[in-house]
This record gives structure tokens, C-alpha cells and sequence, in this order.
């Protein structure tokens, strides 16, 4: 009797990490052939390098003004400079260094969170399922931005704290999607299968069900680095999240708004910032969706 | 001649997709005599499915069609959509596979039948129409119509909506009926049901019917002509006493043979092994030669044309057809195949226990 | 269905106090109201003075009994004491919430018309220049912040203003602080006026959404069995496209257009605070910035109670709509 098991047990497991590797890499062809996700990504990745890199090459701090005010942009200065000679293009990397933190941390935040919420609790159903998604539900039923502005008088601008006061918010949307994609799963023959081989609970939450649920989840995350970036500079720009001496693409729109007939560039290049961000993480999630879910097929003309 | 209602002569559809052009349907051609009924047979990917929306024109706008469909003498091929319109739901009617999703959730299944009858006749009133409903609705066999005719689809089982969608289609006295695969979705019992519904439709409006299905049994009972199709062609076509009983292709064979049969006991199954082949890049030559017995190295070359072999009409695109006079399934395919194999592995994997005297 | 909605509307006054009691206690926490008054005016007030603005706005109870008291000031039509010591919350609380209405009104139905054309559009369309174009520009606005816009179409106003001459565009306020002949008519287009650009505002990230949901719902639809066989029936185009196709791929639509509330409150915030107006965009950052906890706790009710409205009736209306979806 032993002789037949184990071959079944090995075979099983091989067959699950087999079936996952093909299908990463299928997941990732069709990614690859997606051609606005992947300029998208490219874009995103130099910015995110440029952010970060890019204040250790350059010779200005954002922090220190120099004796230029108000100029356009120059050799000089790139990105101009604001009327106290802050250079301008310290101030928009620094800007998007921030804006880039805190959405990142968004996404990972939320994600991390609300899919072992929405995993649990569709897994286990009942009143586990109950109580998890009333409290999900309650926290979907605060509008985000009003709440973020209330509780960050407390954050003193560090960004951390704004992150984790947005992120505190949108779990509940990941939860949601989660639990609705786990409710399916686990009806799939293998996780009964699972089960029947002696896996515990855990494991069949954390091995079976969120690997496989992971299209979604990746998809929502996008997405909410999207929404965190803008409802960070939203908050930014009503004074109620990145505080000076710091600075964020939020901020600097909001110190421009006067200025968008006068110093043009104090204006659109932040905002142009926000908006390729944003553009970029939402064609990734975009070609991220068409890869994990490839129903539906592409005519070539 | 005259008598023919429908005749399509070398169809071919193409669809571009990102992989290639797939070639679905690469030369069909039949004629339907009015009143009478073909049997269109043929495995997933063969283009039967294809061939019946093209008639219809109801192919997605990237699909490339070419040869002609005539009905009643028309040329239906190039014809406006305004023009097709006419034609569709009253010259022609279709029954598709799938009931669970043919009607609209949000309308009632009586307004449904209803929307033909007052498209195709402008002076219907609204309550003739209903009326007519009702009608059709107890002709096909729904119990209690007059409740029934305002009843939404998702109130009604998979077999009693596909008689609904066989009442849309008889609703208007079609000269042609055609059914893509009206039972592949249902269970065997309701099966009988939907048959029987079509007969009367049949029956009650004189209509040929173009029967497409991957079922032999089906076709045996409510078919005069049978057209097997493989890999986008017509490989056989005759009357249904000579592809049963005097086949000449060996795909025909094959198909016949995996057929459980009743009435011949010690005979064996014979599967056709391998899968139809990708419509993507079909090689030269006869498309079944991979899976062929009797394949050769003329098979490699050339495509066999569908030629007369046997008795009047009864046609075969096989180079050795003149062979396959007289054989039977077994005597071409391999019967040994499935159940040795399985037994060899169970063999292996566990002792074989002798049950003593006594116990069960 | 009548029982079902007085079943959800009980239900809700539980998740209604309990959201509420949540809130108040992060509120109540996130600052120092107190604080903020010994320290911004000058002269810097008495110790009595401070202690007296304590005991109004009841700082010096515990959080519990203060959130009993405005709970049960509310049943009676008590708001609570403002930070502002002559300001009637309640009152001020509806005329904003008023004018705030007519914004989210219009721009809610702005994004819904243009929605459903440009995403039926599309999907009809579909791969063809304009669906590209219409796509993309969607992302774009889904990108775009809405106080980066709005700040941006409030400078085209002006600018258009000087360019006509006119000065229908009102940029500044929800309408002119006095009109020169003031009659009706004129007020109303002086409302116009003022609403034109916000409107848009508001409704542009909507917009972007809602027109990517009508094209996959509307593509999906037009890919279905039942469409196919309408169009096998005979029904002309047209019908197809009308009776079958865009009744059927609207219902989630309208679900969809309800639950998003919750965003176009937040967006309506901003919009409010760019082009001045006295609505309740002003007032919560009014408030959030003061830390006036009962301000606060008025407008987080309000808008508490608007989002569980509408997520009633997104659920009515799609059993309305779809007869699969019954409730008993």
C-alpha cells in the first residue's frame, strides 16, 4: 500500500510547482507582448531610479537655495527654479522620491494586509467570514480622502505615517477582492485534494489558495500604488500630508497654483511627474490583467 | 434541382489572429433539398460550427469569406447587413448550443418568441403575437404555456429554454432550420426532448433542417444525409444508410468504430488516436494522415478531392477509398490499445489478491 | 422588496454607530483643539478663558460619555458645540451640504452621459483609431490628479473670461456675491455659470472609470450567446444594439455609477477648495484643520449615512433591473 502513496504525494506537489512555473512564464510572455505595459514599465523603473539615484549625482539639494529666483528652465537649472531659488529639479526629484515612497508602501501595505484578511475569511466562511468582512465593509464605508486628512494632523508629515493612515484605508478594498477570489478557489478540486494529503490550514492558505489568487491580487496592487500616489498629493496639496522643510509632487503643485500663468514650469512638471506615474502603474496593472486572465483574444487587423 | 432551398459552394472562411491565419473552413460545399434533413458531423475545430454562422452571416467582421451561399436562388455572401436581416429568423432560423446562455435574462421568454413574429410581420398586433407564443410554446412541448410565456430563462431548465429557442426559430415558417450541436450541452434524457421538439418544428412548417453535431447517434435517427467533416473539409458525404453501413473514408471508420454499439457484441472500441490537427499550419496533403491506418506516402503529398465512390451521391475524399470497400472499424484501427496498457500499470502497482472461498 | 430595504436600513444603524463610534475616537485623538486655542491668538488667552473653551467644546470628559451625549444630541437635532463658538453646526451643516448637492448632482450625470457614449462607442468600435484614442485619453484622465486639473481649468476660465470678454465662467465661489439685476433668470445662470467648470472637474476621473467599465460590460454583452441569436431572430442592428445589448450592459453600470460616491465625496473636497466654494469641501478642511471634533463628526455622519444610501440603492436598482436578482 505504501508503494502506491508515495509516488502520488511527490507526483501531486511536482505537479502543482510544474503547473505554476509554466504558467509564470506564460503570465510573463504575454506581459512581455503587451506593448503600452511595457514601455509603461520601462518608464516607471527609470523614474524610480532617477528618483532615488538621480539627488546623489546632482550638485543642488533641495534644501538649499541658490541665489537664482524665478528662473525658467535653463542648463542651470532643468526644471527652473521657484521664487526663493529653490532649484527645481532637486525639488521634483525629492518630490517624486517621496510621493514614490509613500504610494510604494501603499501598495505593499494594503496588499500585504487586506489579502491575508480576504484570504482568511474566505477560506474559513461562517462567522470568522462575518465578522472580518464586516469590519472590511465598515472601513470601505469612510471615504478615504476625508478620513486621511482628519487622522493625519497627528502624522507630522513623516511619510511613513501618511502612508500607513492611506493604507490603513484602502486594505479593505484588497481584502474584499481577495475573499471573493478565495471563495471560488476553494471549491477547486485541489484543495480538497490538499487536504486529503493532511495539509494544514495555514499551509493551504498561504501554499494553495493565495498563489493562486495572485493574478488579482497583483492587479488590485497596481492599482492602489495608483490611487496612493494621488490621494497622497491630494492630501499634500491641502496641507494635510507632506510637510515642508520636506516635499512631495503634491506639495509642490499646490505652492505653484498662483503661478501657472507667471512660472509655468513651478506648475505642469510636478504635475506631469504625478500623472506619468500614475499612467505608467495603471498600463502595467492593465497589461498585468490582460496577461494573468487571456480570455479574451486579440484580432490582428 | 429546383427543389433545393440552400446550396453553398466552395466556402471558405479565414481568421487572422496573432499567431497566423486560421483557416477554419477551406472548401465546403453541399446542397439542401426543401424538407430535407443533413446530418453535419465532426469533431471540435472540424468548422462545422463556422460553416452554419457564415450562412447565417453572423461571423465576427475580422473573418474573410469567400466562395457562395444561395438561398431560394439568392446570393447571401456580400449581401448588406439590412438585407441579411430580412432573411434571418424567417428564411433561415438557427438553434444554437448552448440554452443556458441563447436568451436574454432580462425579457421574458413569451416577449422573446414574440420579438420575431412582430419583426417579420409588420401588421401583427402585439396580442396576436403573444397569442402565437403561447402556441408555440405548447407545440414544442412546454407544459402549462399560457403561465409559462411570461416566464424569465433563468425560471426554466437548460432542455425547456432550448425548446423556447427551437419556438424562436419555428416561429416564422423558415424554408431551413439549423441547429448547431442543440443537444451537446443537455443531458442524455432531455436529449430525446429537444429531438423531438425539432421534429415537430420540422414537421409543422415543412422546413429542412442542417443538423450539426458530434454525435453519431443523433444523426442516425433524425437525418437523411450525412456530411462528415475533418480539419475544415467535407471528407464524406451520402445518405445515412451508406455512411453507417458502407463508409469509405477512414476518419468515418474511425468515428464509426468508437461508437459503443448494442447490436454487435464481441466488437471492440476503436478510438482514433492523436488530436485534429492546428488550423494554423496545415501541411500539405490529406490532413488526417497522422492519424491514419492506412496513411501513405501519396497521403503526404496531396489532398484527396471529394470523389464518388460507392452507390449515387455517395462521395469520399480518400485516396484508397476502393480498400475500405467491405471492412469494418476493426479490421482498419488498432482495438487493442486502451485497456492492455491499463492493466499492465494496475499489474504492476498492487499484489493481486485471490478471493478465498466464501467472501465477496 | 419594501421589507428587504427596511431590513438593510436597520442593519445600517449598527454599522452606522459603530463606524461613527470608530471615528470619534481616532478624531477625537488626532489633535489638540485645546492646545490650538491657548497657542494661536493673540493675546494668548487667560487660563480661565482656556479652561472655559475646554469645558464648551466638553474636552474634559472621557471620549466614551462625549460620544453617548452626540449620539443622542443628534436624535434631537443637536450637533454638538463648534470650535467657532457662534456657529449652529447643524445649520451650516445642511446649507453646504445643499450646495455641495448640486455639484455632485450635475457632475454625476455628466460622467454618466458621457460614459455610456464614449463606451458604447468603443465598444462598437472596438480596436478601431477611436477606441484607441478614447481608451488612452481614459487613462489619462484616471491619472490625472483632480487639484492639478482643477487648478488648470479654473486659469482656462479665467483666461477665456478675458479672452470674451464675459464673465459667465465663475471661477471663484458657487455664485457671484451680488448680481447686478437680480432676478431669477439671472441667478439661475449665474449658477450655471459658476458650476460649468467644477462640474467638469468633478466629473472628469469618473468619467475616465465609468467609460472603461460601459466598454468591457458593453463588449462582453455584444461577444453573447443571446446577442447572437437576437441578431439569427432578424432584429435589425439597431434593435440589437439598443433592446438587447445596452439594457442588459447597463445594469451593472448603475451599481457601479451608486457605489462610487464615496470618491466623488472626496473629489468634490478638493474641487470645492479650488474654486472657493462654500460647500462641504470648505468645511471639513475648515474643520480638520481647527480640529473641531463636532464639525467633524457632523460632516463624517453626513456623508456616512449619503454612501450607505447609495449602496441601498445600488442594490435596489440592480434587483429593479435584472430579474434574476430578487430579494424576499
Amino acid at each position: 500500500m505504501t508503494d502506491i502513496e508515495a509516488p502520488e504525494v511527490a507526483r501531486t506537489e511536482g505537479e502543482f510547482t510544474v503547473r505554476q512555473r509554466s504558467q509564470t512564464r506564460m503570465v510573463l510572455r504575454r506581459f512581455v507582448r503587451h506593448r503600452a505595459a511595457m514601455i509603461s514599465l520601462v518608464v516607471f523603473v527609470l523614474i524610480v531610479l532617477w528618483a532615488f539615484v538621480g539627488p546623489h549625482l546632482w550638485h543642488y539639494s533641495y534644501q538649499k537655495f541658490t541665489p537664482d529666483n524665478s528662473q525658467p528652465p535653463s542648463w542651470k537649472h532643468p526644471f527652473g527654479t521657484d521664487s526663493s531659488g529653490y532649484d527645481g529639479y532637486a525639488q521634483v526629484m525629492r518630490g517624486t522620491q517621496t510621493s514614490l515612497k509613500i504610494a510604494l508602501m501603499i501598495g505593499l501595505g494594503s496588499t500585504l494586509v487586506g489579502s491575508v484578511w480576504g484570504a482568511v475569511a474566505g477560506f474559513y466562511r461562517g462567522l470568522v467570514d462575518t465578522m472580518l468582512m464586516r469590519i472590511a465593509d465598515l472601513v470601505l464605508t469612510l471615504p478615504l480622502l476625508a478620513i486621511a486628512l482628519v487622522i493625519s494632523s497627528r502624522s507630522g508629515g513623516s511619510w511613513y505615517w501618511i502612508a500607513i493612515v492611506i493604507a490603513g484605508l484602502t486594505w479593505a478594498y484588497v481584502a474584499r477582492v481577495v475573499r471573493s477570489s478565495v471563495l471560488s478557489l476553494r471549491e477547486k478540486e485541489f484543495v480538497e485534494a490538499a487536504r486529503a494529503l493532511g495539509s494544514s490550514d495555514t499551509r493551504i492558505i498561504f501554499r494553495h489558495l493565495l498563489p493562486n489568487a495572485l493574478g488579482p491580487i497583483i492587479v488590485n496592487a497596481t492599482v492602489l500604488v495608483a490611487t496612493g500616489i494621488l490621494t497622497e498629493t491630494a492630501l499634500s496639496f491641502l496641507g494635510f500630508g507632506v510637510q515642508p522643510p520636506d516635499t512631495s509632487l503634491g506639495l509642490l503643485v499646490a505652492q505653484a497654483q498662483t503661478a501657472v500663468d507667471t512660472r509655468p514650469w513651478l506648475f505642469y512638471i510636478p504635475g506631469a511627474f504625478i500623472i506619468a506615474i500614475a499612467l505608467t502603474v495603471n498600463f502595467i496593472g492593465d497589461g498585468l490583467r490582460d496577461a494573468f486572465d487571456p480570455r479574451q483574444q486579440r484580432v490582428r487587423q | 434541382m429546383t427543389d433545393t432551398v440552400l446550396e453553398v459552394a466552395d466556402l471558405a472562411v479565414e481568421f487572422p489572429t496573432e499567431d497566423g491565419t486560421v483557416r477554419a473552413v477551406r472548401g465546403v460545399g453541399y446542397r439542401l433539398g426543401r424538407g430535407e434533413a443533413l446530418g453535419i458531423v465532426g469533431e471540435s475545430g472540424s468548422g462545422k460550427s463556422v460553416t452554419a454562422l457564415a450562412v447565417m452571416g453572423l461571423l465576427p467582421a475580422t473573418a474573410r469569406i469567400r466562395g457562395s451561399v444561395r438561398f431560394d436562388g439568392e446570393e447571401l455572401l456580400g449581401l448588406s447587413d439590412a438585407r441579411l436581416s430580412e432573411v434571418r429568423g424567417k428564411g433561415i432560423a438557427m438553434v444554437f448550443q448552448d440554452p443556458m446562455t441563447s436568451l436574454n435574462p432580462v425579457y421574458a421568454v413569451g416577449y422573446q418568441i414574440a420579438e420575431t413574429l412582430l419583426r417579420h410581420n409588420p401588421g401583427m398586433k402585439a396580442r396576436a403575437a403573444r397569442e402565437r407564443a403561447i402556441e408555440l410554446l405548447g407545440a414544442v412541448g412546454i407544459p402549462s404555456p399560457e403561465r409559462r410565456v411570461d416566464a424569465y430563462p433563468h425560471e426554466m431548465s437548460g432542455g425547456m429554454r432550448q425548446r423556447v429557442v427551437i419556438a424562436i426559430a419555428m416561429a416564422n415558417d423558415p424554408d431551413v432550420i439549423i441547429a448547431d450541436e442543440p443537444t451537446t450541452a443537455l443531458d442524455v434524457t432531455v436529449q430525446a426532448q429537444v429531438l423531438d421538439a425539432l421534429e415537430t418544428a420540422r414537421a409543422e412548417t415543412g422546413a429542412a433542417l442542417v443538423l450539426i453535431t458530434h454525435d453519431l447517434g443523433v444523426v442516425a435517427g433524425h437525418t437523411d444525409r450525412v456530411a462528415v467533416m475533418y480539419a475544415g473539409r467535407m471528407v464524406e458525404t451520402g445518405s445515412v444508410e451508406d455512411i453507417f453501413y458502407t463508409p469509405r473514408m477512414p476518419y468515418t471508420l474511425g468515428l464509426l468504430g468508437s461508437l459503443p454499439r448494442l447490436d454487435r457484441e464481441e466488437a471492440r472500441l476503436t478510438p482514433i488516436t492523436g488530436s485534429p490537427p492546428s488550423l494554423l499550419h496545415l501541411p500539405p496533403g490529406c490532413p488526417f494522415t497522422p492519424r491514419c491506418p492506412l496513411a501513405r506516402d501519396a497521403c503526404l503529398s496531396a489532398e484527396p478531392p471529394l470523389r464518388p465512390a460507392g452507390a449515387e451521391g455517395h462521395l469520399s475524399a480518400c485516396h484508397f477509398s476502393e480498400e475500405l470497400v467491405g471492412t469494418g472499424a476493426e479490421e482498419v484501427f488498432e482495438t487493442a490499445g486502451a485497456d492492455s496498457e491499463a492493466l499492465a500499470r494496475f499489474a504492476d502497482a498492487a499484489p493481486l489478491n485471490t478471493p478465498e472461498e466464501g467472501t465477496v | 422588496m419594501l421589507a428587504y430595504t427596511v431590513r438593510r436600513i436597520l442593519v445600517s444603524l449598527p454599522i452606522l454607530i459603530a463606524s461613527t463610534f470608530i471615528v470619534f475616537l481616532v478624531v477625537v485623538n488626532s489633535g489638540d483643539p485645546v492646545a490650538n486655542f491657548a497657542t494661536s491668538r493673540q493675546p494668548a488667552p487667560s487660563k480661565a478663558a482656556v479652561a472655559a473653551f475646554a469645558r464648551h467644546i466638553h474636552a474634559d470628559q472621557p471620549a466614551v460619555e462625549r460620544y453617548w451625549n452626540w449620539i443622542t444630541g443628534i436624535l434631537h437635532g443637536d450637533f454638538g458645540p463648534s470650535v467657532q463658538t457662534n456657529l449652529d453646526i447643524g445649520h451650516d451643516l445642511f446649507t453646504r451640504f445643499r450646495v455641495t448637492v448640486t455639484l455632485l448632482a450635475a457632475a454625476m450625470v455628466l460622467a454618466l452621459v458621457l460614459a455610456v457614449l464614449f463606451g458604447v462607442f468603443s465598444a462598437v468600435r472596438q480596436y478601431s483609431a477611436a477606441d484607441y484614442s478614447i481608451t488612452f485619453v481614459g487613462f489619462l484622465f484616471l491619472a490625472m490628479p483632480v487639484f492639478w486639473f482643477a487648478v488648470l481649468l479654473k486659469q482656462a476660465g479665467i483666461w477665456l473670461n478675458e479672452a470674451t470678454g464675459s464673465q459667465f465662467l465663475g471661477t471663484i465661489g458657487e455664485k457671484s456675491p451680488y448680481l447686478e439685476v437680480d432676478t431669477p433668470w439671472n441667478q439661475f445662470t449665474d449658477h450655471v455659470g459658476h458650476l460649468v467648470l467644477p462640474t467638469i472637474t468633478l466629473a472628469l476621473v469618473s468619467f475616465a472609470s465609468w467609460t472603461r467599465y460601459t466598454r468591457a460590460s458593453m463588449l462582453e454583452v455584444l461577444g453573447s450567446d443571446y446577442v447572437r441569436l437576437a441578431r439569427a431572430k432578424g432584429l435589425r442592428r439597431y434593435t440589437v444594439m439598443t433592446r438587447h445589448a445596452l439594457r442588459t450592459a447597463l445594469i451593472p453600470l448603475t451599481t457601479v455609477t451608486a457605489l462610487d460616491i464615496a470618491s466623488l465625496l472626496g473629489g468634490a473636497v478638493v474641487t470645492e477648495t479650488i474654486f472657493q466654494w462654500h460647500g462641504m469641501g470648505e468645511m471639513l478642511v475648515q474643520a480638520a484643520q481647527t480640529v473641531d471634533v463636532y464639525r467633524l463628526m457632523a460632516w463624517l455622519l453626513l456623508s456616512a449615512v449619503v454612501v450607505i444610501a447609495f449602496n441601498l440603492i445600488a442594490d435596489l436598482l440592480y434587483a429593479v433591473l435584472d430579474p434574476r436578482i430578487r430579494y424576499d
